[in-house]
């Protein structure tokens, strides 16, 4: 710890702090614009000028000076730094001078408008008046991409995308060139970026030089209504904030949450917004004649009502979606059994993940967090990379710290970091578990083990093996101890964490998901798309859901219902972390939230189900699951259970992991829907003809 | 004035044979081994105590820059950087030393890597100077060739010296800049603390000193601390390389002891003021960015860093720009906020969208076109950019503007009346809109 006043307060700050971050400590504002938590310092725009006593006669950069460098005065008094001097003031004033000289004064053109840094603080530390008579520099707009607009003449040259696009996203498209004033930001070839992680420098840039293309004169941020959230893009639940006009999401905008996306969100889970415009079942449809034609809730449920009391318990079953909250597939489960049936399925893609295992062999043991933590890192048929594209910048963390060596067993690719290939599928994968390979002595040697099994790796005939063998692995390189459980499955739904717990599964009678496609009389789909239907034999298909995607084109009932941003509902990410999204807006049209779909429609079947609000439903939720009602928590998984695993054999086909991710952009109904996401996914494929040839 | 058995640089005009063997018959590479087994200490303590002062512009004492340097390696090695990246306006003393003289520096190379336990030195050579560089080239490839340098050397001292070459950037003569594009990056420079003695080249303990402030410590050190430092006056000791450019009858680069009157220098070696000295104007002392000075202050004037200090200048690589009276010294300095606002690196805010603005400024004062509180404003903003930056070219690019403001405030408003007056005269009347 370090001792130094601050504006004549005394304050003890950790050793590692700069000295703006003391300032703050002593709660004196600084100012600034290239400094960030995340990225490196750059000290270049001279905005955080702070007066250092006994040091040169003149300010110094408070966000590259340690607390360690400023020295004591000669009788051993403590260093004292002042931010309210005259020499700051005139100091931080003549910054905004020069940063304003060249800046637009377009404000109210500008996007930025409202939420800028160089608006806020030109009020807060510049002068009143301009002295600039000189024609202010134009520069030339460069095109980088689909997401991110740029107005370069508003560039204050901080350089704060330059360092994450490098540092974080792990690619080196952005960059500064030329000098002295003619400096410019670009790309230079004036493609896109390839980053999934480019979105966040729209929040990263001060000043309006960066924003968002697709959100580009649509809204004031002042007038939006600002919804705390969570996402379903991926199994990581990012903390979100979903800004909205009315009924109309217009944007999405991350939220700092430490333990899962420290700031960051992916470019899925920012740009998805414009898909939940189009699309939208917003009323029931009946099929008759063997076309869907529009319907009222009553003709729908009579036409289920129909079905279900001509079959049998057994031919009735549920699949959820990926995208399903805890909620609504509580609902559904009690509504199947209470029908009779044991066909529950929460897997669409059929991945070898049973809640009868214990919890600990299906949630990402380590936590996110666990990832700053752990010394060597196996990948197993994952390519985080696309499969959780935050979680995978946080591997990056890591790496870039050093010492951290990275083995993939899988597809490879570029990972947006080093990596040691090992091989392609079980066959590599066995070598390892019977003790040969170099990278197990690396493993061996870690003191936190980490290994990643991708859902690549699970989604197959022979995924209980594979997962078998992984659990021998980690076992064996010492990843699983009191301290330490370096086993983690990274999930790419949503919902799936949370339907394991729940037991969506098949029970003791039941059948799963592919056959339930194949041979059931009545079937529900909660949302779920992501299932070839090309095999679908099922006599009777009920869609609930919100967009008109796969699922509902096969669908005799669609009972239209409310996507993620227009429920309240709780979702389990890939840590078992339990969080609560909240409604941001209503449904359109005659769509309903999911729950009360269901439980509407229990009545109809004569099942009625005990519960008549959210608040009643999640009740019974936390009386049958009590870890759902601890928010932002998660409940521990046991590590016996994984060893336990270990012990059973299994036989590995030959053929390599492949991710289940074949288009980062369009994995769920709602990107599928969306025109922006569309737009990324045809720019992502050519790059990557372009990159084969 | 300096004796000729004084003289550290005895070919600094290519006249005599610029070989090793030319150079060893004028007493270089002379007991080098000797020097060496002296030990470090006694070569970091006598530098000291000659009172050597960088010759690249700052003027931090050498010997002290040198102790700097860890006594001990943790492992990392220690680099020496010379920095022959001179491309300061007015500053051409390096190259001589290097085209003519090179075995100076690399001799000195070889010692002073020595004594900050480094057994690498690259000398980045300004983009500009190609045939400096093969010069230079030559004459390490003569030394390797005589045992002089590589593993297992004549010297006792395993020593390997690599030149690089730059791409002619002025800021890249930026210590920190400079290691920065050794290393293959953009010059840019770094932010400090960390100093290079403790993360320079990459991040390896490292000095980088001038050209010549190397080349003279082996002779200093043959001919010990005394003499060197009986050289000048005190705190301003030892010979000098000055450079007097501009309107004198015989421009030249001459090696003269520190602290030599103004008046005796241009006397003796630049043939006198063009005009005689009734007719001088004015003088930059040290290089582009050193503070302009009126012509009658400089009459008197020691040539020494406290000389040029008392006369609010600064004495900077003692290149001497003279300017007689036929010279319009707005536009020079106006030429020189033009070379400054071209060489900024553009990484920090002040000096970035400074030295532009003044530029501007200064190019309206040229014609006049200007108002007289202008000139107080420019004042201001070359303060604004003046101690604001990453490195010192915010300072050196404010100095010359305040300088001319601080001596020269009578014939820029000057200017800006008879502007004024001309558009009047012209019959620019101002007239309402019809």
């Amino acid at each position: 710890m370090a001792k130094l006043k601050v504006d004549g307060k005394e304050i003890e700050v950790p050793d590692h702090f700069t000295l703006l971050q003391a300032c703050e400590e002593a709660g004196a504002e600084v100012p600034r614009f290239c400094f960030h938590e995340r990225l490196s310092v750059a000290g270049n725009c001279r905005m955080c000028l702070v007066e250092v006593k006994g040091g040169p006669p003149k300010p110094a950069a408070s966000c590259a000076m340690g607390v360690r460098d400023v020295r004591p005065g000669p009788n051993g008094e403590l260093p004292e730094v002042y931010t309210n001097t005259p020499m700051v003031k005139k100091a931080r004033e003549g910054v905004m001078e020069f940063l304003l000289i060249n800046h637009p004064l377009d404000c109210p053109i500008c996007d930025q408008g409202g939420e800028c840094d160089l608006q806020d603080q030109a009020m807060a530390f510049g002068m009143d008046a301009s002295r600039y008579t000189e024609n202010k520099r134009a520069v030339e707009d460069k095109y980088i991409g689909p997401l991110v607009k740029t107005v370069m003449n508003r560039c204050i040259h901080c350089t704060r995308c330059v360092r994450f696009t490098t540092e974080v996203g792990g690619i080196s498209e952005l960059g500064l060139i030329g000098r002295g004033e003619d400096a410019e930001i670009t790309t230079y070839l004036e493609h896109a970026m390839t980053s999934e992680l480019q979105g966040n420098v729209i929040d990263l840039c001060p000043v309006g030089a960066l924003t968002s293309r697709p959100f580009a004169f649509t809204a004031r941020p002042w007038e939006l209504g600002k919804t705390e959230s969570i996402d379903v893009m991926d199994a990581l639940g990012s903390a979100i904030r979903v800004d909205t006009r009315g009924r109309e999401v217009m944007r999405i905008m991350p939220r700092i949450n430490e333990q899962v996306n420290e700031e960051w969100i992916s470019d899925k889970t920012r740009f998805i917004w414009d898909g939940l415009k189009t699309q939208r079942l917003d009323r029931p449809y009946v099929r008759r004649d063997g076309r869907l034609q529009a319907a009222s809730w009553g003709e729908a449920f009579a036409a289920i009502k129909a079905a279900v009391s001509a079959t049998s318990a057994d031919k009735i079953g549920a699949i959820a979606g990926d995208l399903a909250a805890v909620e609504e597939m509580y609902a559904l489960k009690e509504l199947i059994r209470s029908l009779g049936s044991d066909n529950l399925d929460c897997r669409q893609d059929g991945v070898a993940l049973d809640p009868s295992l214990g919890r600990a062999s299906y949630l990402f043991n380590p936590t996110i967090e666990g990832i700053d933590r752990a010394d060597a890192l196996l990948l197993i048929g994952a390519n985080p990379r696309l499969e959780a594209a935050v979680l995978n910048a946080r591997i990056r963390k890591r790496w870039r710290r050093g010492n951290f060596p990275i083995g993939v067993i899988g597809e490879g690719g570029d990972l947006r970091y080093d990596y040691e290939y090992l091989g392609s599928g079980p066959d590599t994968l066995g070598e390892l578990v019977n003790g040969t390979g170099d990278f197990l002595d690396k493993l061996r040697n870690a003191k936190n083990p980490m290994i990643i099994v991708g859902q690549g790796a699970l989604t197959r005939a022979d995924g209980a093996a594979i997962l078998n063998a992984a659990s021998k692995l980690a076992n064996a390189v010492g990843a699983l101890t009191d301290e330490w459980n370096g086993f983690g499955v990274l999930h790419t739904a949503a919902s799936r964490v949370g339907g394991l717990d729940l037991g969506f599964v098949p029970g003791a009678k039941g059948v799963n998901a592919a056959e339930m496609l194949t041979g059931m009389d009545v079937l529900f789909l909660l949302g779920a798309d992501e299932l070839d239907f090309s095999r679908k034999g099922a006599k009777f298909t009920v869609y609930i859901g919100s967009h008109g995607d796969a699922g509902a084109h096969h669908a005799d009932v669609i009972l239209p219902a409310a996507a993620y941003t227009e429920k309240s509902g709780t979702w389990v990410n890939t840590e078992g972390r339990v969080q609560m999204g909240n409604r941001a807006g209503f449904a359109p049209g005659e769509a309903r939230e999911d729950w009360a779909i269901i439980r509407a429609l229990s009545d109809v079947l004569g099942q009625k189900l005990p519960f008549d609000s959210l608040y009643a439903l999640r009740a019974k939720l936390y009386e049958a699951y009590p870890h759902f009602a601890a928010l932002d928590e998660i409940a521990v998984g046991n590590v016996s259970e994984i060893a336990a695993l270990g012990e059973k054999a299994g036989e590995m086909s030959k053929s390599g992991f492949a991710s289940p991710i074949k288009d980062f952009y369009l994995t769920n109904p709602i990107a599928r829907a969306s025109a922006v996401m569309a737009e990324c996914s045809a720019l992502a494929r050519d790059n990557f003809k372009a990159a084969a040839e | 004035m300096l004796k000729d058995q004084d003289r550290i640089f005895t070919n600094i005009y290519g006249l005599k044979d610029k070989s090793l063997k030319g150079a060893m018959s004028r007493g270089h590479w002379d007991g080098t081994k000797q020097i060496i087994e002296k030990g470090r200490d006694w070569i970091i303590d006598e530098m000291k105590a000659s009172g050597l002062r960088g010759r690249g512009g700052a003027g931090f004492p050498t010997g002290l820059k040198w102790s700097f340097m860890p006594k001990e390696s943790d492992g990392r090695p220690h680099y020496l950087v010379v920095n022959a990246d001179e491309s300061e306006p007015g500053t051409c003393k390096d190259r001589e030393i290097l085209r003519h003289d090179p075995h100076t520096l690399i001799e000195g190379c070889v010692i002073a890597g020595f004594a900050m336990g480094a057994h690498t030195a690259y000398i980045y050579v300004r983009g500009e100077y190609m045939r400096e560089r093969e010069a230079l080239q030559a004459a390490i490839d003569e030394c390797y060739d005589a045992g002089l340098l590589g593993t297992n050397n004549k010297n006792g001292w395993d020593f390997d010296i690599f030149v690089h070459h730059g791409a002619g950037a002025y800021i890249c003569g930026e210590e920190t800049a400079l290691l920065e594009s050794l290393e293959g990056k953009k010059g840019q420079p770094r932010l400090k603390p960390p100093f290079p003695a403790n993360m320079g080249l990459y991040g390896c303990p490292t000095t980088v000193n001038n050209v010549e402030s190397i080349a003279v410590a082996p002779t200093i050190l043959r001919r010990g601390a005394g003499w060197f430092s009986s050289i000048g006056r005190p705190n301003n000791v030892g010979t000098k390389l000055f450079m007097i450019s501009g309107h004198v009858n015989k421009p030249c680069t001459v090696e003269e002891a520190m602290s030599i009157p103004f008046r005796e220098l241009i006397e003796k070696h630049a043939g006198g003021v063009r005009g005689g000295w009734d007719n001088l104007m004015a003088v930059i002392p040290g290089g582009a960015s050193c503070p302009i000075i009126r012509g009658e202050d400089m009459e008197d004037a020691i040539m020494d860093f406290d000389g040029m200090r008392e006369k609010k200048s600064s004495f900077g690589t003692a290149a001497i720009i003279v300017m007689d009276k036929s010279t319009d010294v707005i536009k020079a300095i106006a030429r020189l906020s033009a070379f400054f606002k071209h060489e900024s690196c553009g990484q920090c805010t002040p000096c970035r969208e400074g030295t532009g603005w003044m530029w501007r400024v200064m190019e309206r004062m040229v014609t006049g076109n200007a108002q007289k509180r202008e000139i107080d404003m420019l004042l201001q903003v070359s303060k604004q950019i003046e101690g604001h930056t990453i490195c010192a070219l915010g300072d050196a690019a404010a100095w010359p503007v305040q300088g001319l403001i601080r001596n020269f405030r009578p014939e820029i408003e000057a200017r800006i009346d008879r502007y004024t007056h001309n558009a009047m005269a012209h019959g620019a009347v101002m007239e309402a809109a019809e």
